[in-house]
């Protein structure tokens, strides 16, 4: 009986849940000084001057750093893409872009001395015209970086075939702004360092993938990756924000390098909501057409992406928008161009989905704006246009290759048991009697990508002496599971209790390669990296149990039942892993190991429908959830358990996209929501149960036909709650609310609507 | 976050509270469930000299029958309040408000005294108190006095206590049938985007109003409309005349306005008229 595919309870919770766990802020650092930074309350200045000379003399004060003290060179761009001209100085070099943009740090024996002594350095602004929307930025009209001459970052024009939408019956046109949002992990960012005798960087972070903060971090201090040394602890949440290194980190590596002594960072929330990379940030134009039989042939997206102040991540997720650009459909024509441009405001960066939500959100409602154009219902212009399950490998007008999907099931399963007859009876009730609160269903059908820049991963597993094992993995969890799920996969190959299975990650000692964990690739790069490794095991076990058996290779077995190996034919002499690995050591002095570089197998391509009910109060324009159902396919599933617990939070977040979160600035560049009062973060409060399903449909892509799961909510759920919130309201004439659907927004569209039929 | 380096003292009477504040004026601030004050002080947008914790003065915290009127202790948790037996049979609308403040947490340290001296117009018990045309009981060097509801208060975070005084017990009289309240919020957690509340004390119809302007609202043109035997909908309409609500990202002026006029018809029709 096969381990896979069960509910096992996560192994990591009982620390949780009792002593809690130990975060980068935690840990004991004997004699550390406390690393605070002076952040820019302008969106845009130059520094006229900064006054340190306050701040060195207050008590407890042991340095206080600017940027020309530091002589580091600016940061990278990414993957050479965006411009050197706009690369960000570790600490503001004579001109501050954004809100919260680091200008000063400051060094102090305790950390309440070092904020108290911050607030005695005077900073001398001269105040810039400040740039806060895209749409404007584009123009050129205030330049953020004077030597690049535009405001321009990336850009990726395919070109406009303006005769894409010949021939179409309708053809519909949409500006649909994909709102920033904040990540909000509930740990902030955190790092620590000190230096040992022998001159290697011990680092701390609170990050995604350890590994990359080793490399970059050593670039950046002009050291070689071995003479870092990085440990994740426990990560209390990343969503994609703590996957790249900021300059913060590098300040706190180099304070300790200049000071010799251990120095600690962890910023607060307030901090968080300014400094963290935010995500999303698009103003999308799409353009939808096709016939009035329901035939989608022609979509075209237009993304005008928000970089913020410098660009990073975000600048180029739209490339991950254009290869989702035209989800489910079998649309003959589809094309996404797009243009990155820099404001003066927190950097984007990478969110929980990353680029794919927005892919998700543009066609999903504009397949919404088509049905209510020609008069179908959604779920039937759907059913009319999904690639059908027999057309695998199915690619896409933007060359995508999508691997294997059952879309229809999906749909089918969703509607019947959301009742969606049943629903549209209700809706057409309370539209009848004029019921202020009004029901709306809304449907998503979305295909996302995961391991999507295709990378390998490390993972090793280890037979001990004693017959425990130890499993190495390059992929770094911040709350998925990893070691559960890895356990099992270990377990499930070898035959010994999960109990007896140790696994390590975030130790760039310890695990000498890795990617780390992000774009919902871990159990397809890290768990298949883990699984061949736990085979690779077994098959020199069975060279070990050959040799003590006195017998032929192939005529050893394993029964995993027992956890043991015998010659086929004699089960009662049988040798466990513990003689096993006490064999391999006496024999060679090696211990039973087997290490796997996986190269990518590829990308795949998890789906589903989400289908969202909510009651919008009319007269207020409160929108309330009242149920989410969400039929996902992430091939084959190896926990239940995990992957719910994935489809929860990424529904939540999801939900809070649709409804609550936007990061806002005023025209100045002055941030509105900065903190978890003013920004609209989700709480269980405002949220139903969910009803959750899986379908697996297994990817021939890798061995475990896993594909990823931990961002389809975001993926799914935005557009299914976006789209009930317009279905309520489409009887009043509303065709599209901008996200999020606050009450005032939804009562403005009301109240709009109204007056245009008045009209 | 870290709050400006002050001084603690945690007092074991309201007498000793009060000798506190005598010693040190307008450079002390009481500290009762924190919720309002503590993030202010983290944010250094308050940063007293000397914090006087009188969040443990336990002859403060009760709810009490006084035959026409229900006595609260100024230092009575929201929680105590809402599941109160007292609250419960006297003034219920209390009880419920009470128990819709934030969320657990806040309900378990807040305090009515604090709610009310805070002088936060966007807090929900102010309001309600206004609408039942509560007495505030303040103490002071100079002895008790009682100050109306309606008087006390003066502004944004402004209230009619001196410095060297402290709110001691709200009083509220005894309510009448049904009774309605509706708040508007984006989460469950929130402060009132705007808030309503109709109840019906011997006095007849009280119409309260949460952040609707710089100090909690008694709608009064709403309570004399339904007095002349206007419908609920008809005297909501008068629901927001001369209220000045402050514009943010939850509302606009004219959205705060709006909702008034809606949570205000609801609580009316919930209260029977």
């Amino acid at each position: 009986m096969s381990i896979l595919g069960n509910r096992v309870v996560r192994r990591e919770d009982p620390k949780f849940l009792s002593v809690g766990g130990t975060y980068v802020a935690d840990l004991d650092l004997p004699g550390a000084l406390h690393l605070v930074f002076v952040r820019s309350s302008m969106a845009h200045a130059r520094l006229a001057s900064i006054d340190t000379s306050a701040a060195e003399a207050a008590p407890g004060v042991v340095a206080v750093f600017t940027h020309h003290d530091l002589g580091l060179a600016p940061m990278e761009t990414v993957v050479g893409m965006t411009p050197e001209a706009m690369t960000q100085p570790i600490l503001a070099a004579g001109t501050v872009r954004y809100v919260g943009e680091p200008i000063a740090a400051l060094v102090a024996e305790t950390r309440e001395a070092a904020v108290d002594a911050a607030e005695l350095v005077v900073v001398d602004y001269e105040p810039l015209a400040a740039v806060v929307d895209p749409r404007v930025a584009r123009r050129d009209e205030t330049i953020l970086f004077p030597d690049a001459g535009t405001n321009t970052a990336l850009t990726l024009d395919m070109g406009r075939d303006e005769a894409m939408f010949d021939g179409c019956e309708v053809r519909v046109q949409q500006v649909i702004v994909n709102q920033r949002v904040a990540p909000c992990p509930l740990e902030v960012r955190s790092a620590a360092a000190f230096v040992t005798p022998e001159g290697r960087v011990e680092f701390r972070s609170s990050t995604q993938a350890p590994h990359g903060v080793r490399d970059t971090l050593a670039r950046a201090l002009a050291l070689e990756p071995d003479d870092v040394h990085v440990i994740s602890p426990d990560v209390g949440g990343g969503f994609g924000a703590k996957a790249t290194v900021y300059t913060e980190d590098i300040v706190v590596g180099w304070c300790a390098r200049h000071l010799g002594r251990p120095v600690r960072w962890t910023e607060t929330r307030s901090e968080s909501m300014l400094g963290l990379g935010h995500g999303r940030g698009q103003v999308q134009t799409a353009t939808i057409g096709g016939s009035r039989d329901g035939t989608i042939t022609a979509f075209d997206l237009a993304v005008l992406q928000d970089c913020g102040a410098y660009p990073g991540m975000g600048t180029v997720l739209p490339f991950m928008t254009r290869t989702m650009v035209s989800g489910v459909y079998t649309i003959p024509k589809a094309e996404c161009s797009f243009e990155s441009v820099v404001t003066n405001t927190t950097p984007t960066t990478a969110y929980r989905g990353a680029g794919r939500p927005e892919a998700a959100a543009a066609i999903e409602r504009m397949v919404d704006i088509f049905a209510a154009e020609i008069g179908m219902d959604p779920a039937e212009v759907r059913r009319r246009n999904l690639i059908a399950s027999d057309a695998f490998p199915y690619t896409t007008p933007v060359g995508t290759v999508y691997d294997v999907g059952e879309y229809r099931r999906t749909l089918d399963i969703a509607l019947d048991v959301a009742g969606y007859d049943e629903l549209r009876t209700e809706q057409r009730r309370r539209r009848d009697a004029g019921d202020p609160r009004q029901l709306g269903v809304g449907l998503s059908c979305y295909v996302e990508i995961t391991n999507g820049i295709p990378e390998g991963e490390y993972g090793s597993v280890e037979v001990r002496p004693d017959g425990t094992v130890v499993v190495r993995t390059g992929t770094s969890p911040h709350g998925q599971g990893h070691v559960t799920a890895w356990s099992m996969l270990v377990a499930e190959q070898l035959g010994v209790p999960i109990e007896d299975i140790e696994v390590i990650h975030g130790d760039t000692d310890v695990v000498p390669r890795g990617v780390g964990t992000f774009g919902s690739r871990s159990l397809q790069a890290g768990g298949n990296a883990v699984n061949q490794a736990a085979i690779d095991v077994v098959e020199k076990a069975k060279d070990i149990a050959a040799d003590l058996f006195e017998a032929a290779r192939e005529d050893i077995v394993l029964d995993k039942s027992r956890g043991v190996f015998h010659v086929v034919g004699t089960p009662a002499l049988a040798r466990g892993w513990a003689e096993l690995a006490t064999a391999a050591v006496a024999a060679g002095g090696n211990p039973l190991l087997a290490e796997v570089d996986l190269a990518s197998p590829g990308p795949t391509f998890p789906f589903g429908t989400h289908l969202a009910v909510v009651e919008v109060d009319t007269e207020t324009g409160h929108v309330t959830l009242v149920r989410h159902v969400a039929v996902d396919d992430a091939g084959r599933i190896v926990n239940p358990l995990l992957a719910e617990g994935q489809v929860h939070g990424g529904v939540a977040q999801g939900v809070a996209q649709a409804l609550l979160e936007e990061v806002v600035y005023d025209g100045d560049g002055n941030p509105l929501t900065a903190n978890l009062a003013d920004y609209s973060f989700i709480s269980a409060a405002e949220l139903p149960s969910f009803e959750t399903l899986f379908t697996e449909t297994p990817t021939p892509v890798n061995p475990l036909g896993a594909k990823g799961i931990g961002e389809s909510g975001t993926i799914g759920a935005t557009p299914a709650v976006h789209n009930a919130v317009v279905d309520a309201l489409a009887h009043l004439g509303v065709r599209h609310v901008d996200m999020p659907a606050t009450p005032e927004r939804v009562w403005n569209a009301i109240r709009d609507a109204a007056e245009r039929k008045g009209a | 976050m870290i709050p400006a380096p002050f001084d603690y003292v945690r007092v074991k009477s309201a007498d000793e509270a009060l000798a506190k504040l005598a010693e040190h004026g307008d450079a002390a601030k009481l500290l009762a469930g924190g919720h309002s004050l503590l993030p202010l002080m983290k944010l250094r947008l308050a940063t007293p000299d000397v914090l006087i914790d009188v969040g443990r003065l336990s002859e403060l915290s009760y709810v009490r029958d006084e035959g026409d009127e229900v006595a609260v202790g100024a230092l009575t948790r929201h929680h105590d309040v809402a599941t109160s037996p007292v609250a419960a049979a006297g003034v219920p609308v209390l009880a419920h408000v009470a128990g819709q403040i934030g969320d657990p947490q806040v309900r378990h340290r807040g305090t009515i005294g604090g709610s009310l001296a805070h002088g936060d117009p966007a807090s929900d018990l102010p309001a309600v108190v206004v609408a039942l045309g509560g007495t505030l009981v303040v103490q002071g060097p100079r002895g008790r006095r009682e100050v109306a509801a309606t008087d006390f208060h003066r502004g944004f975070f402004e209230v009619a206590l001196a410095p060297d005084e402290m709110l001691v017990e709200v009083r509220v009289p005894r309510t009448v049938g049904p009774w309605g309240f509706h708040k508007l919020t984006k989460r469950a957690q929130d402060w009132a985007i705007v808030g309503a509340v109709a109840v019906t004390t011997a006095d007849g119809l009280g119409v309260g109003l949460i952040n609707m302007g710089p100090v909690p609202v008694r709608a009064r043109a709403v309570e004399v409309a339904v007095a002349a035997g206007a419908s609920a909908a008809d005297a909501a309409a008068s629901a927001a005349e001369g209220t000045e609500p402050s514009a943010d990202n939850n509302g606009s002026v004219a959205y705060r306005q709006h909702v008034a006029r809606v949570l205000v018809r609801r609580a009316l029709e919930d209260a029977g008229v």
